[in-house]
């Protein structure tokens, strides 16, 4: 008995499982890590962060970081701002993307490779930044809360052309019996769509509504290139980028953001602010997607092993 | 009975198909081409318009006038653009970084998905498979900021791990030298997207046929053997449509947002990308027609790239996209 259990532990099995949950435990920290520490930073008090030291654990709780964030008022209204180009640039992606999936989907629709190679396109191509912005300039979108809606590029946009294939892909899983039947009882292909595959999809309208939304909340560029000039419309992302850009290279960059500057007599540092907006701007995200984690496997496995 | 019903509509359906006018068939459709015309009619504005743009890349276009108005210059833009130092080294910065993000990418996310595979406790797979996915939700402005947090010289995690292992006796200003910037953006993208592609290889490795591993080990194949022999040729499908794939993209430099928000004028030399070569003569120097060249530089060369790779993996008699 001993010594089976012996060789058992010097067996080949139990060295490689050794090493290999070493292996997963070293990819944990190495991934969680920067962002545990950025978490407990925004937690300590700014001063004493400089000292540094601070690991996962803050030194001097003090919630007056997030205060600070949150009593800017440029800070406060970015947040809605990108709050609401989420929820209604996700809305209406979703249920268009999903829709123009439907009609790719059906075999006997007449446009339906036209239709798929000109979305399937727009991955690889692009007219540029330039033309772009000229065309935006002309369509009098410049500067308003419908640009980033509508501009195809970084992460947003209303059709993914990848989401729509992960959609169509869906679809094509379903019995088709379900469509039949429901065309021979009446119904058109927008009643068909509506009531019969809008409902069976749920779970990967669930997967690219995440898909879309963390585009939504985490693009900047739009932001950056064709509404830099209204302060209204900043978001989250571009208030990040404004403190980073006076913080990122603290050796090469010493002027401090106005936002932390007249705050460091209460001890609140550029650092400090940056954690803290951080942290306001990934942890909606990450409270979400663990749960939809199921859905989004399974929605992204179905788009790459069929077909 | 609904048997019946499917039965019935059939043979009534399909010869008719057949013979059917094209406007006929039009009319009977519309209803599938009414869902979609919007958004064909959005992608082809947004997406496609702007190559009315294009224009400007063989014109010296000035501000004030309009487009009609310009002086044409043919091919000059380009000539000069290829002819251009500085030109060249962008392309060689994209390239470099995009073939480091390419190769590093794969080789991680496939060992990972490996090694993961070999874990038979759902529980802990599962929550190394969510913390792995973590970072694929952050923005890039957070991804560089952490990023540049974790390589400062004071008190940045890499350095003070370094240091205390005796790797390097003093701290390393990681991000103002030229020569790590490259490795700096290749490990980036690791850090934020190897958990996440571990997904699609996790599903092509569960499509492998049992049967060859049962094969395999009657064979008296160990772990190793089987991973190189049954797992790998298994999933090679799967990595050959995502090489593909990413061969299209290869002109991107590995991503946008490493660059411009971790380059500065110390590494420019080897951070400059197309794109942000662009958004150089776009924005700053008011030198449109150089950056539309560029543009469209990137988007034929992109396209083709893209063609290529996939005849030639239609010719190697392996998976492709079209």
């Amino acid at each position: 008995m001993q010594t089976t259990l012996r060789r058992r532990f010097k067996s080949e099995p139990f060295v490689f499982h050794s090493f290999n949950y070493l292996f997963m435990l070293f990819v944990a920290v190495v991934t969680l890590y920067p962002f545990l520490n950025t978490l407990a930073v925004s937690f300590n008090a700014g001063l004493d962060t400089t000292r540094g030291g601070i690991y996962v654990w803050p030194r001097e709780w003090t919630f007056k970081n997030y205060d600070a964030v949150f009593q800017d008022g440029r800070v406060f209204h970015a947040f809605w701002v990108s709050v609401a180009r989420t929820v209604v640039g996700t809305v209406f992606g979703v249920f268009l993307t999903a829709m123009l999936a439907y009609t790719i989907s059906r075999r006997e629709f007449m446009y339906r490779k036209f239709v798929t190679v000109i979305f399937v396109l727009t991955m690889y191509f692009s007219a540029g930044l330039i033309p772009s912005y000229f065309l935006i300039k002309d369509l009098h979108l410049l500067n308003t809360f419908l640009v980033y809606i509508l501009f195809p590029g970084a992460g947003a946009g209303l059709i993914s052309a990848f989401n729509m294939l992960v959609v169509r892909t869906y679809i094509h899983t379903l019995p088709e019996s379900l469509v039949e039947s429901a065309k021979i009882d009446g119904g058109s292909d927008f009643r068909v769509f509506v009531s019969v595959i809008l409902p069976l999809c749920a779970p990967v309208l669930a997967t690219i509504a995440l898909f879309t939304a963390v585009g939504q909340w985490n693009t900047w560029f739009d932001t950056f290139i064709f509404a830099s000039s209204r302060e209204n419309l900043s978001t989250l992302q571009y208030e990040l980028i404004r403190l980073l850009s006076s913080t990122v290279n603290s050796n090469a960059n010493p002027n401090i953001s106005s936002t932390a500057a007249k705050d460091t007599a209460t001890m609140i540092t550029p650092l400090s602010i940056r954690a803290a907006i951080t942290m306001v701007a990934s942890v909606p995200i990450l409270l979400v997607y663990p749960f939809l984690q199921r859905h989004f496997v399974a929605g992204l496995q179905l788009g790459s092993v069929k077909e | 009975m609904p048997q019946q019903v499917v039965h019935k509509a059939e043979p009534s359906s399909q010869p008719a198909r057949r013979t059917e006018p094209y406007w006929r068939k039009m009319f009977r459709q519309r209803q599938l081409i009414l869902m979609s015309l919007p958004m064909v009619i959005y992608v082809v504005i947004f997406a496609y318009g702007p190559i009315w743009g294009w224009m400007m890349a063989f014109q010296q276009y000035k501000p004030g006038f309009s487009i009609f108005d310009q002086k044409w210059v043919g091919f000059d833009q380009f000539r000069f653009l290829l002819m251009d130092e500085g030109f060249t080294r962008v392309l060689r910065n994209t390239i470099a970084m995009s073939v480091i993000s390419l190769v590093l990418g794969f080789v991680t996310a496939i060992g990972l998905a490996l090694l993961l595979n070999e874990i038979k406790k759902t529980g802990i797979k599962r929550i190394i498979q969510t913390i792995s996915y973590l970072p694929h939700f952050l923005s890039w402005i957070i991804v560089t900021g952490l990023v540049s947090m974790s390589l400062s010289t004071e008190g940045g995690i890499v350095n003070i791990v370094l240091v205390k292992l005796h790797l390097i006796d003093e701290p390393i200003v990681w991000l103002s030298e030229g020569k790590y910037f490259w490795g700096i953006v290749g490990a980036t993208n690791v850090w934020k997207e190897v958990g996440w592609n571990t997904i699609i290889y996790l599903a092509a490795i569960a499509s492998v046929d049992p049967s060859l591993y049962e094969a395999a080990e009657m064979d008296g194949a160990g772990r190793y053997r089987k991973i190189w022999n049954v797992t790998l040729p298994g999933i090679r499908p799967v990595i050959v449509i995502l090489l593909i794939l990413n061969i299209g993209w290869i002109l991107n430099g590995g991503g946008f947002e490493i660059q411009y928000f971790l380059g500065n004028g110390q590494v420019l030399d080897y951070s400059e990308t197309i794109d942000i070569f662009v958004l150089k003569y776009g924005l700053r120097i008011g030198n449109y027609s150089l950056g539309v060249a560029a543009g469209i530089f990137k988007t034929v060369v992109s396209i083709i790239l893209l063609y290529c790779a996939n005849l030639i993996a239609k010719r190697l008699g392996e998976e492709r996209l079209v």
